[in-house]
């Protein structure tokens, strides 16, 4: 038992924090949501340090890392909200890779993703029977998109249009149409291999969340101390200290809960799914609870354009609602903890 | 990173697990209405297994058991609802006897402590200072070799049924607070000494404790003479490794959903069956997740021999503040039927949702409020300057 990185892992976080730090500037998020969301360069980059296929095994073109090594990364990958589709191109390159193994996907497209282009993505909601998926996240970039189509798992190629719905947190979505994608696998198996890579997707965003949060935080601390009114840096009062405090405190819970799930996601533990799905809701919620304190704390300067706390705002918001409305998520944690809902008698 | 508790820690939960199917009765739980959070039974048992002596640290010469061990029994214990709260005040005890004392205090008390026999208190709030325990006013004045001590101390919880207190004097009013204070170990059949019931709103018993011309030998001070304030931090920190209270809300979602599943509204349906109620029970259970992560969390640093701080606080004020809001829900769910107390016979569960709202402010506030761990998270986490 270690709840902390290893060694290994702390390596990762520094390059990976590095990089982050270096290339995913406010300076390039702000342009990414001047354009559709996206940072070519960036994904360049990370694809040449190997990140999007890290957690493929070897034999399919990745990396051979864990899902919790990953998981490292999303992490620094969250704290800077990078314009990249890391979390979604990783699991459905996992998804992939996977389905290559019984050879219902081609290896070379298997390993191609791996390598970080095409572009993959997974629509987070089944698309209808007709095969239109709405808001996809990274539609507007991928190539790839992954998903369910009535019980089929399906794949699609297509051209991407490179446009983005307009959206809160100028995230690169967009509607695609699965009508044509190929068949990978129906019925069961399609499911599972579908709520697998979703159950991936949930813990690692948990993850990006807990980085987010980190950041968001780590922003509004440095302004409160340097902030001066009445004499005093804001920070010495202690309505702002509280404030600051509750969020810290879920922030670390949240941090601790994303990375046991993403551990137990790993392990293939009884309960994964469930705790990556906890993990997800605690850490929208504790990331929206810090953005909104430091934004507060920020007075009118949070709310100004100019104030990078207002990027970590909208994402905190955004990130969780592309998979719908929390309260359905929530709806099947109760199914699977509490049972069916009864119907009401007529 | 590898979360999940090694096979041992949950070989030894199995084993914990036996051990209070056969020790831990229905008839002990209930007792504790009297509002004693103690079994005498319980806490010798607890004691036989070799359980109290092995969370005393191996360093202080104590059994050493594995933090992860303890966290588990310590997480068995709440989970099962077992009167437990002398096992922590006697693990603390010894470790501060064991760490400070000396040769007499450590023979005469130690070995009754660790085998049950024997059960200490604390006696650091007095009715002046809580939260500003270095403010402490009960006086202890040198007479001859000895000492006499006049004073009076609030919330000395257990003292009624503990044989020792360990009690924060001031021996120096003129100096800066925390460089004149003293602590002894106090017994409590010691003439001068008063014990008076404190009722609270919730099931507990406390004790006001009144100290009249206490004459005391030298051989019962605990630590240098003025030097009580690094006694106290020594405490505090031994309170980290055994302060449980981290899963203080698993047996009120257990009755909540009993409650859900077995109530019928006016209209025929089942409380479980809507979408606030299940809103609320998926909530609370994502909230028991966050305590257990905080939970395994610290008992792993322990583990590797990382002394944590702040996580402790952190841990506290997340259970206690989330626990307070679950017990307000789950009243709520009940409506009227969720005000009648165990006296009544129809009431649910024996009254447990009720009981645990009148029980849930008090984790808020003994062993350091959730404020004063705000003010610690923000200075010790978040570094932000002492506050004003
Ligand atoms: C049931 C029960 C059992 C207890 N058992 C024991 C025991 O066995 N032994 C023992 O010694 N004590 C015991 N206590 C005492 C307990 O530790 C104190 O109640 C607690 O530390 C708070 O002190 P206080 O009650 O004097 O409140 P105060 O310190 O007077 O606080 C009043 C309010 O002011 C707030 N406040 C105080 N200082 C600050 C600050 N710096 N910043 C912001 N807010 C602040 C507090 O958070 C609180 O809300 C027990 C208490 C209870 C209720």
């Amino acid at each position: 038992m270690r709840t902390r990185y290893s060694e290994d892992q702390q390596a990762v976080a520094e390059a990976f924090g590095d990089l982050f730090a270096r290339e995913a500037t406010p300076e390039a998020v702000r342009a990414a949501e001047a354009g559709c969301g996206f940072d070519r360069g960036l994904w360049s980059k990370l694809a040449a340090a190997g990140a999007p296929g890290m957690a493929v095994p070897v034999e399919h073109g990745g990396g051979g890392a864990s899902l919790v090594d990953l998981a490292v990364v999303a992490f620094e990958w969250g704290r800077r909200i990078a314009p990249v589709p890391l979390v979604e191109h990783a699991v459905t390159a996992r998804l992939l890779a996977s389905l290559a193994e019984s050879g219902a996907v081609d290896t070379a497209l298997a390993g191609a993703v791996a390598g970080g282009e095409p572009i993959a993505t997974l629509t987070l909601r089944p698309a209808g029977p007709d095969g239109a998926a709405p808001l996809v996240p990274a539609g507007a970039v991928a190539d790839v998109v992954a998903g369910l189509r009535g019980d089929a798992l399906v794949v699609g190629r297509d051209e991407p249009s490179g446009v983005a719905r307009p959206n809160t947190a100028g995230l690169p979505l967009a509607d695609r149409d699965l009508s044509d994608a190929g068949i990978l696998a129906t019925g069961e198996v399609a499911r599972g291999a579908f709520d697998d890579a979703l159950t991936e997707w949930k813990a690692l965003m948990a993850v990006a969340y807990a980085g987010l949060t980190r950041e968001v935080l780590a922003m509004g601390v440095a302004y409160v101390k340097q902030r001066h009114q009445f004499g005093v840096p804001v920070g010495s009062f202690q309505a702002v200290q509280h404030g600051l405090a509750d969020a810290a405190t879920r922030a670390e819970g949240a941090r601790l809960l994303a990375f046991r799930a993403a551990c137990a996601v790993d392990a293939v533990t009884d309960g994964a799914a469930r705790l990556a799905s906890m993990a997800l809701l605690f850490g929208a919620e504790s990331a929206r609870f810090a953005a909104d304190r430091v934004l507060q704390y920020h007075g009118g300067y949070g709310y100004s354009a100019e104030y990078d706390v207002q990027l970590y705002y909208r994402r905190a918001a955004a990130w969780l609602l592309q998979l719908g409305e929390p309260a359905a998520e929530i709806a099947r944690l109760a199914e699977a903890d509490l049972g069916p809902k009864r119907p009401k008698a007529a | 990173m590898d979360f999940r508790l090694p096979a041992k820690a949950e070989a030894f939960r199995a084993e914990v697990q036996e051990f209070l199917a056969e020790h831990l009765t229905a008839e002990m739980i209930a007792a504790t209405r009297d509002g004693t959070i103690h079994s005498p039974e319980l806490h010798r048992a607890i004691a036989d297994r070799g359980w109290l002596s092995g969370a005393v640290p191996a360093e202080l010469g104590g059994g050493g058991m594995d933090p992860v061990e303890l966290c588990v029994l310590l997480e068995e214990l709440q989970l099962h609802q077992a009167p437990a709260d002398a096992l922590g005040v006697a693990v603390v005890t010894v470790s501060m006897i064991l760490e400070h004392g000396n040769d007499f205090l450590r023979s005469e008390t130690v070995p009754r402590l660790l085998s049950g026999e024997a059960l200490g208190c604390f006696g650091y709030s007095e009715p002046e200072s809580g939260s500003d325990v270095a403010a402490a006013r009960t006086r202890a004045v040198r007479d001859g070799g000895g000492w006499i001590i006049n004073g009076s101390k609030m919330w000395t919880t257990l003292a009624h049924v503990a044989d020792y207190v360990l009690l924060l004097t001031r021996t120096d009013p003129d100096v800066p607070k925390h460089r004149g204070l003293t602590f002894f170990v106090v017994p409590l059949d010691t003439p001068g000494i008063e014990i008076r019931p404190v009722s609270t709103m919730g099931t507990e018993r406390s004790n006001a404790t009144f100290y009249d011309d206490v004459r005391l030998g030298d051989e019962w001070r605990l630590g240098e003479v003025n030097g009580g304030w690094n006694v106290m931090k020594t405490a505090l920190k031994y309170e980290r490794g055994i302060a449980g209270g981290q899963f203080p809300s698993p047996p009120v979602i257990e009755a909540a959903i009993d409650w859900g599943r077995t109530a019928r509204r006016a209209d025929g349906t089942r409380p479980i069956d809507d979408d606030a109620v299940r809103h609320q029970l998926v909530q609370a259970m994502i909230d028991v997740e966050v305590c257990r992560s905080f939970a395994y969390h610290t008992a792993a640093l322990a583990s590797e021999g990382e002394m944590f701080g702040v996580e402790g606080s952190m841990t506290k004020l997340f259970a206690s503040e989330s626990y307070k809001k679950h017990c307000a829900w789950f009243l709520d769910m009940m409506g009227a039927d969720g005000l009648l107390t165990h006296d009544d016979p129809g009431a649910h569960m024996d009254g447990r949702i009720e009981e645990h709202f009148r029980h849930a402010p008090v984790t808020a506030i003994y062993g350091g409020t959730s404020e004063i761990n705000r003010n610690l998270v923000a200075e010790g986490w978040l570094g932000l300057p002492r506050s004003r």
